[in-house]
């Protein structure tokens, strides 16, 4: 809270407007190929290797300053409450998206149906259809589909997201009793874990598409479905490469027993990505 | 205590002031800095949605078509709205907190200096994104212009956009990254940096309204990038989120909407309640009334407007429970701001008063948000909303919380502010016009609103029957003299802030100003508190703080 | 001047007339009583919670302006040094709880009134298109389009050249009103085939969104005969600004006369379509 001793004013620095124009060009390339234009695709590509260049550049400039020891307990502190409020935005993007899922469960598809004040909604327009989840919709939008249940590659999945999870903190642990070795194994087993839990998620979406007829456009079950999962699979994939550039910093001895933010920070953003899991798996595939 | 220092790197460790223009301005790590440029960005998209405004307005002026078609007015509308929004008043906001938080908290800068950098560069993109098709039609005679489907993005009829849909959507999730990360910023100096001896609950109110302010955007800027990545994908990505043949429901969009929505325009007012708690205080020389009970009606408020989205779509056919809850949500947030209105008041009893501009906007804020607030109260009767919704009466309401709330206390701010920023005293006579002229014509150009949405004008139209002639008439004279006087105030500005003339302003600035910020020179010093200032409960602005 | 002093008699024959007007009138300052009951509710609603404001409003800024004309330091004003009340903080939040429950109580009961469209004579589906209405007579083959008239389409054109304020009902006529009985409870249901509109008709107290894929009710009973104006209140597009709507209220048995007219007008085939099938909402 009180102000330490030193605080640590960084000097400028290039990356954040380097960053802005690099997120320009990856958002323009974004729209334009939305509209189909021949740009869009080659500058969404650019775009996204700068922003990953700027990435590694900012962080790589704090890992130094760090590493000389420029930083105090202060910007520590403010270190992570900036972690913490970033994966509570996170939340809330997700909350937007449970949202839609829950409304269209409780709401739409009943109203839709006729039950309570759906009544004349069913009769005058919709007169064929019953309301049952999953659907995808009065009009059979994309076609018929099949589900996928949730007690065999999704619960799978679970397990191996819960096991991730004890594993980071095996890692953790070992971090703060100085086991490098322990920390390096849990950390590399927890990549693991989530390389797995990514190879089964890619093996779903193939079975999906191509035997269950299951897709992004089957209606509002395929949206909500494809939308959560798919944002949290790239969540993964995002908690993946952070872990694997902390293994890297683990193996360059950059965290010591008291000092390694970098590590808990990722270690928390991996737990947030376990936890929208868990919802993911009550929500999406077992209610 | 004495030895605590604030270092910089080596390499500008001495000087603060012979960085290069590229690595002052584009590269900065200074909250003041940072600052300045939020606020210069806010007044140039202020003069941009302004000429909007001025469009309609102009087309508006007489019955019949005469200046645009209606799909480039509908385009007018709601880049207005987005511009103002998002572009004029939010970043105003962001600019003021920059500014003012560490130097009243008694930091040396804000917590997370690259990010403060980052979250500003990305809005010159972002707005760029977003005026591009428009540009390009307007200018060029490209494509079909911007977005038209209206500021709340509905679909369908957002979705029927063409080329500038994806370009709207991708802008906004900038503005969102912004916004998010300029908020985490202020709260991690509200909770990380406050110096020794100032309690949460010794704050300026303004920290505790952008404190609270702060967790508002966190919480529901995703839930719009949400929304609007929906609306993406049911254009492009064949899904059926907002489509009844597929299961989703175009109402599903406006909840989600506006669950952004409402916390949003209270986004755009907590702030300004904080600005207009520390101006009153200043110029009626007697302490706040009520601190503490205006720290927990700015939380009550802002819990409230999690609750009340709903309140926008009484019309959408929503089950009768539904319409009531809302209907009585809404209604309670009547309850915390007449705290604030009353402790206002309060502070002016029995004070002993002085008008300069800073105080007069600060005043006009209290009355012309208080009538806002009672239309907006008017609104919320769900049965009387039937006939007020979509009509000018909403308009009406709107702008004056937005344009007499939001904007008056940005203005207020920046008279008070504007001399501890650039050392030099802004020109009083000028100052005192500038709010005279605005408030006249403000009300010229919004009060006539109420009645034409009264008597049945619907918002959203370019054009209108002849019955509506007479208000629209004296609404846009009104428009256009408002607009006039807001040259003053860019004429004031520049000439504070970059002619630098005028008389040199004391450190103290104002006889009742109290506070951290009073302390340090004006221009304050590169790092605002390079040492942790000594608390002195008797200086700071608010009397509460011995209970 | 002659204009500003007919502008400024037909001000005060605005204020002092209570007569319920059915379209809108130059300088017209409040909301119409409208020509049912539930709009006369609305209406009177309506002046409760705004007269309660204004007292309220009355008294905070009476309040202001008498500290502001009264404690200035150029008046030799000295400021007090308190800063807090226990007493006054609790009236004024308990007060305006109290006041906001008054207001409360009657919203509720016209809410639940307006909410229920049981017991209704006769249903007739509204569907919104761009931009135009279909109305149908529910039960019968009847069924057309209204749009916007003829006269005011072409004026309305940017640079049309016609000075539109020769145009009678300028915006607010269409080609095919909708024809309704008086004295009967008539519920409508409403819909939308493209993007959301918004049915409205002052005079009748509400108006309720149109939404592609979803019926929404409401009802009215119209006392007067007469004609009732409105527009489109939901932004749809371009043309948002010129789909209005007219409702025609005829004695009931005018009304059958004219119904069973139309019906005997169409051709024996149902060449009109009737509600057009559930056709799949298409993707935009
Ligand atoms: C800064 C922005 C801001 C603020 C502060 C408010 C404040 C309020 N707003 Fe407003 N509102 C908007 C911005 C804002 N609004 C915008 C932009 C829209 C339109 C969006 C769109 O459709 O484009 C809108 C629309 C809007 C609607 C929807 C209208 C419609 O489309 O049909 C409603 C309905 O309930 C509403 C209600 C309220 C209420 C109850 C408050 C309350 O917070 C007001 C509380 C204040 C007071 C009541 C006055 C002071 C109190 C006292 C003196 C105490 C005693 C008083 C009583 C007991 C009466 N607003
Ligand atoms: C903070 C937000 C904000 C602000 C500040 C304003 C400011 C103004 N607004 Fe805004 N407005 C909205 C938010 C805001 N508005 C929103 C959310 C909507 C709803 C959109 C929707 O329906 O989707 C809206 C809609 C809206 C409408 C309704 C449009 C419609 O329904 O079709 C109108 C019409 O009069 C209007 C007018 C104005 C005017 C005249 C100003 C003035 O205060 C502007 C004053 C500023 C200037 C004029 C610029 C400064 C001066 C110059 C550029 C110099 C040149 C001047 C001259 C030559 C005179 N606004
Ligand atoms: Cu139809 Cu607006
Ligand atoms: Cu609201």
């Amino acid at each position: 809270m009180a102000q330490s001793a030193t605080y640590y004013v960084p000097h400028g620095s290039r990356w954040p407007i380097f960053g802005s124009v690099a997120m320009f060009i990856m958002m323009f390339g974004a729209a334009n190929l939305m509209n189909e234009a021949a740009t869009g695709g080659p500058l969404l590509i650019l775009g996204s290797v700068l922003i990953i260049v700027m990435l590694f550049g900012w962080f790589g400039d704090v890992i130094r300053e760090s590493l000389q020891g420029l930083y105090s307990d202060q910007v520590d502190i403010s270190f992570r409450q900036g972690m913490a409020w970033f994966i509570f935005s996170e939340v809330m993007f997700f909350a937007a998206f449970f949202g839609a899922l829950f409304y269209a469960r409780q709401f739409s598809i009943p109203w839709l149906g006729g039950d309570g004040d759906g009544f004349n909604t069913n009769r005058f327009l919709w007169e064929e259809f019953s309301p049952a989840w999953p659907t995808n919709g009065p009009a059979d939008v994309g076609g018929r589909f099949e589900t996928i249940p949730a007690w065999g590659l999704p619960l799978l999945n679970t397990i191996l997201l819960l096991l991730s999870g004890a594993t980071i903190t095996a890692a953790h642990w070992a971090l703060k009793v100085n086991k490098r070795g322990a920390l390096i194994f849990w950390l590399a087993a927890t990549i693991a874990l989530g390389a797995l839990f990514l190879f089964f998620q890619a093996e779903e979406y193939i079975h999906a598409y191509s035997e269950l007829n299951l897709t992004l456009g089957s209606g509002v079950y395929g949206s909500t479905f494809f939308m959560l999962t798919g944002f949290h699979g790239m969540h993964v994939t995002l908690g993946a490469i952070m872990l694997c550039v902390i293994l890297g910093r683990c193996i360059a001895g950059h965290f010591s027993n008291e000092n390694h933010f970098g590590f808990e920070a990722v270690a928390w953003y991996w737990h947030f990505v376990d936890v929208v899991w868990l919802g993911l798996f009550v929500f999406v595939y077992v209610l | 205590m004495a030895e605590h220092a604030t270092h910089d790197t080596h390499d500008e460790h001495h000087d603060d002031h012979q960085q290069s223009f590229f690595m002052r301005w584009f590269c900065s790590t200074n909250h003041k800095d940072i600052g300045t440029l939020y606020l210069l960005f806010s007044l140039v998209m202020f003069f941009i949605g302004g000429f909007m405004a001025l469009v309609i307005r102009a087309e508006l002026f007489v019955p019949g078509l005469q200046l645009v078609h209606p799909e480039f007015f509908n385009q007018m509308t709601t880049m207005h709205a987005l511009v103002m929004i998002f572009g004029a008043v939010m970043p105003a906001f962001v600019g003021l907190a920059n500014w003012m938080i560490p130097m009243m908290v008694g930091a040396p800068d804000m917590a997370l200096p690259r990010m403060n950098n980052w979250s500003f560069w990305i809005l010159p993109f972002a707005f760029t994104m977003l005026l591009l098709p428009l540009i390009q039609y307007a200018f060029f005679g490209v494509g079909a212009g911007g977005p038209a489907g209206g500021w709340t993005l509905y679909p369908p009829l957002s979705l029927q956009g063409g080329n500038n849909v994806a370009f709207t959507i991708f802008a906004i999730h900038m503005m969102g990254v912004s916004s998010i990360m300029g908020a985490i910023n202020v709260i991690a100096t509200i909770l990380n940096m406050r110096a020794p001896g100032m309690d949460l609950l010794k704050m300026p109110v303004f920290c505790w309204t952008w404190l609270i302010t702060a967790f508002l955007l966190i919480a529901v800027m995703p839930v719009l990038a949400g929304a609007v990545t929906m609306l993406l994908t049911d254009k492009f990505f064949l899904t059926s989120f907002f489509n009844a043949a597929g299961g989703g429901d175009p109402v599903m969009f406006q909840h989600i909407f506006w669950f952004f929505g409402h916390p949003e325009v209270y986004i755009m007012i907590l702030p300004a309640f904080g600005i207009v708690s520390e101006i009153i205080p200043t110029f009626a020389r007697k302490p706040l009334f009520g601190y503490q009970a205006m720290v927990y009606a700015t939380a009550s408020i802002a819990f409230l407007s999690f609750i009340v989205w709903a309140h926008h779509m009484f019309t959408v056919g929503m089950p009768l429970g539904g319409e009531l809850f809302f209907m009585y949500a809404t209604m309670l947030i009547a309850v915390p701001t007449g705290v604030k209105v009353f402790n206002w008041v309060s502070t002016m009893w029995k004070s002993s008063m002085t008008f300069e501009t800073p105080m007069l906007f600060a005043v006009g804020f209290v009355i012309l948000f208080t009538i806002g607030g009672f239309s907006g109260l008017m609104l919320a009767i769900v049965p009387a909303d039937f006939q007020y919704h979509d009509t000018y009466f909403v308009v009406a309401h709107f702008h004056y919380v937005l344009v007499t709330g939001a904007i008056y206390s940005i203005m207020a701010a920046t008279y008070y502010w504007l001399p501890k920023w650039t050392g030099v005293m802004y020109n009083e006579a000028l100052g005192k016009w500038h709010f005279w002229l605005s408030t006249i014509f403000v009300n010229v150009l919004f009060f006539p609103q109420h009645f034409l949405g009264l008597a049945g004008m619907p918002r959203r139209i370019p054009d209108y029957n002849v019955a509506f002639a007479d208000f629209n008439l004296i609404s846009s004279i009104g428009a256009f003299g408002f607009g006039l006087a807001q040259l003053i105030f860019a004429w004031i500005v520049i000439q504070c802030a970059f002619l630098g003339r005028g008389a040199k302003a004391t450190d103290h600035v104002w006889e009742g100003s109290k506070g951290l910020e009073w302390t340090l020179s004006s221009p304050p010093p590169h790092h605002s508190f390079s040492t942790p200032p000594v608390i002195n409960d008797k200086d700071l602005a608010h009397g509460d703080v011995t209970h | 001047m002659r204009r500003l002093s007919t502008g400024l008699g037909m001000l005060l024959a605005a204020l002092a007339s209570t007569a319920a007007w059915a379209n809108p009138e130059r300088w017209q300052l409040n909301m119409t009583p409208g020509a049912t009951a539930s709009s006369h509710e609305v209406y009177q609603l309506h002046m409760i919670i705004f007269g309660i404001c204004c007292v309220i409003g009355l008294i905070v800024f009476g309040a202001m302006f008498y500290s502001m004309w009264k404690f200035r330091k150029s008046k030799g004003a000295v400021a007090a040094t308190w800063s807090h009340n226990t007493t006054a903080e609790i009236i004024w939040t308990v007060v305006p709880i109290l006041i906001l429950v008054g207001m409360a109580i009657p919203a509720t009961g016209t809410l639940i009134r307006m909410a229920d469209t049981g017991d209704a004579e006769m249903t007739v589906k509204i569907t919104g298109y761009q931009w135009k209405w279909r109305y149908e007579y529910v039960g019968t083959d009847v069924n057309f389009i209204s749009s916007l008239s003829r006269d005011a389409d072409a004026a309305r054109r940017l640079g049309s050249g016609v000075d539109v304020t020769a145009i009678e009902n300028y915006l607010l006529d269409v080609d095919k009103p909708l024809i309704v009985p008086t004295g009967t409870k008539i519920r409508f249901v409403i819909t939308a085939d493209d993007v959301i509109h918004s049915w409205w008709v002052p005079a009748l107290g509400w108006k309720q969104d149109a939404i592609p894929g979803f019926i929404n009710e409401a009802w009215t009973q119209i006392d007067e005969p007469g004609t009732y104006r409105g527009q489109c209140a939901e932004l749809c597009g371009k043309d948002h600004g010129f789909m209005p709507i007219v409702v025609i209220a005829k004695p009931k048995a005018e009304f059958e006369a004219w119904l069973a007219q139309q019906q005997a007008a169409l051709p024996d085939v149902s060449a009109t379509a009737q509600t057009p099938a559930p056709a799949p909402i298409t993707k935009s």
